[in-house]
């Protein structure tokens, strides 16, 4: 079966910088994997690569086989690869409501209607209520987003990536900022996404990675620098190393 | 999974509010209606003025919806300008469809150069509109054999309207004509803005990143749009050309362009209204202050831009409603 996403000897350098150093990695179909890494490892430049922010300078990326290398971020969109951003990136000034109907709008291609007034078509108004239901936001619909709490715009970046209704879902540090208080209810949206969603955690919090991933990927200084099940991860001496900072690597 | 029927119908009910006509919109167009009739004397300024309003408009769907800067937006007023008195010269003086060519002409234009607002911060955008403009207009100095040059294009004749309305001396026609054209032009308008096409160029003008990340095809948004502003700045060209049944350079002129700015700016951008209330204001203001102190009147409008723009419209409107109510307050006192 070909994987969900896939990358072979990706590589982006900025200027002498080589962040993305030749990383040829696999994303299982229905996986739970985990990336990660210590600071400054590349982590968002290689999410940045896979959904077409950045263009690499070398290397492929292949969407569930096919070549997506060359394709803007709205194409890798509308074929099935979503992601939410590590600081929030959503329009303070619309609501829940219209942030959840664009992402369905579009995908359902009713997103250039220009003569059709918003909120006239029952499938998008339903698929918006049950998108909100999942993650929490049905109180929230008519607010702000701006004025939501913190814990509940993380939320929403989840719930508008899912709206894309991805087969790819990259989840570039979910629980980033978000109080203790509001963790819980974050780290069970993302324990309960549907199988059928591959998903590509890129996390700091070692808690949130343990109880999710089945599959760890350690990225440093831009390379893959080991792979494998969480406990054999979590016994690699050289990982080990690498995060209490006695790296011996160059 | 059933999707909850209440709030299905609470999120639809929420959006309808959110497109519904406010009283205060009809009693706008009302009022538009009814200086038609009961102001024949200044037929002429509200002819300017609507004109003026609709070039407002016409912005107010880049700078105020998708969030893109132009210092050159008479490009397209002066093309629509220069294409309708070029076909009452040389084809005919049917206004309408003299019209129709010059908005069709703007909007050629405006796809043609929209490529090159695609990329850039609003720096960029602002010098390179400013260029586009300044390119047109000197293209339009130097083809004097079609344009006229600085002596400006001649001899239009502009028939009557529909063959019935005579383009009169005292603005009648004019204003009629400039009204109904600007009254569709906001119609379309407000229809699109409303559309789930409408809230795709909002999300893009507050963040394109995240834009792209839903899958909306930013560039195309961005093209889309930029065509329809251009088309409508023409229109206002058009109308201008036809009502005066004279084109000169001064349709791409910088002044143009940084004064519709201007307009939206003291009316406030990103909610239709604001070219048109910024317009009526701006004409008023100006032919009052300038019959007054005519050297003095660009100190005031200086002055009213640095006080709006630094205290911020909403500040302000609320100071102006905290004050009216202490006025109310005060003035119920015994």
């Amino acid at each position: 079966m070909t994987d969900a996403l896939a990358t072979i000897g990706l590589v982006r350098r900025f200027g002498g910088l080589v962040a993305t150093n030749d990383v040829t990695f696999a994303l299982a179909r229905g996986a739970r994997h985990a990336l990660i890494g210590p600071n400054g490892a590349g982590k968002t430049t290689f999410v940045n690569l896979l959904t077409g922010v950045l263009a690499p300078t070398a290397g492929r990326i292949l969407l569930a086989g096919e070549d997506v290398t060359g394709l803007p971020q709205d194409a890798r969109v509308r074929r099935g690869l979503s992601r939410t951003f590590q600081i929030n990136q959503l329009f303070p000034d619309l609501t829940p409501l219209e942030t959840i109907g664009l992402a369905v709008s579009e995908r359902l291609g009713h997103g250039g209607d220009v003569w059709r007034v918003v909120g006239t078509r029952d499938a998008v108004l339903e698929e918006i209520v049950s998108i909100a239901s999942r993650f929490g936001l049905i109180d929230a619909l008519e607010t702000r987003v701006g004025g939501l709490p913190y814990g509940k715009q993380r939320q929403l970046e989840i719930a508008v990536a899912f709206a894309t209704r991805p087969r790819v879902l990259l989840l570039d540090e979910p629980a980033a900022g978000v109080p203790e208080r509001e963790r819980r209810a974050l780290i069970e949206t993302i324990a309960a996404l549907p199988r059928d969603v591959s998903v590509l955690l890129i996390e700091h919090d070692m808690d949130i990675v343990f109880s999710f991933a089945e599959r760890i990927s350690v990225l440093v200084d831009g390379a893959l620098f080991a792979e494998g099940a969480p406990d054999e991860i979590a016994r690699d001496a050289r990982v080990k190393a690498v995060y209490l900072g006695g790296a011996t690597h160059g | 999974m059933s999707p909850d029927v209440e709030a299905v119908a609470g999120a639809r009910r929420w959006l309808a509010g959110r497109a519904r006509w406010r009283w205060w919109e009809i009693a706008f167009w009302l009022a538009a209606a009814a200086s038609f009739v009961l102001l024949p004397s200044r037929h002429l300024i509200l002819a300017e003025i609507a004109i003026l309003g609709l070039f407002a408009l016409s912005l107010d769907l880049l700078l105020g919806y998708v969030g893109i800067v132009s210092l050159g937006h008479a490009a397209f007023f002066g093309v629509g300008a220069y294409a309708a008195g070029l076909m009452a010269k040389h084809v005919g003086g049917e206004p309408l469809l003299g019209f129709a060519v010059a908005v069709f002409a703007a909007a050629t234009v405006g796809l043609a150069t929209s490529f090159l607002v695609l990329r850039g911060a609003d720096l960029t955008r602002l010098m390179v509109t400013l260029g586009v403009a300044m390119l047109l207009g000197e293209a339009a100095n130097q083809w004097s054999s079609l344009t006229g040059g600085a002596d400006g294009l001649q001899g239009m004749t502009v028939a009557p309207l529909l063959g019935l309305f005579e383009f009169d001396l005292f603005g009648r026609t004019a204003y009629g004509y400039a009204l109904v054209v600007l009254f569709l032009c906001f119609l379309i308008a407000r229809r699109i803005v409303n559309s789930p096409y409408g809230l795709s160029l909002r999300a893009i003008r507050d963040n394109p990143l995240r834009a792209a990340a839903l899958g909306i095809a930013v560039d195309r948004r961005i093209v889309g749009v930029y065509t329809l502003a251009a088309a409508m700045a023409g229109a206002a060209g058009a109308l201008l050309a036809q009502t005066t049944a004279f084109v000169s350079l001064d349709v791409f002129d910088f002044n143009r362009s940084a004064d519709v700015l201007l307009v939206l700016v003291i009316g406030g951008a990103g909610y239709l209204y604001g070219g048109l209330i910024g317009a009526v204001f701006f004409k008023i203001a100006a032919d009052l202050l300038s019959a007054q102190t005519p050297q003095y009147w660009h100190f005031w409008i200086g002055l009213i831009l640095v006080v709006l723009v630094l205290a911020g419209r909403d500040r302000l409107g609320e100071r102006l409603s905290a004050l009216a109510r202490r006025a109310r307050l005060t003035g119920g006192a015994p």
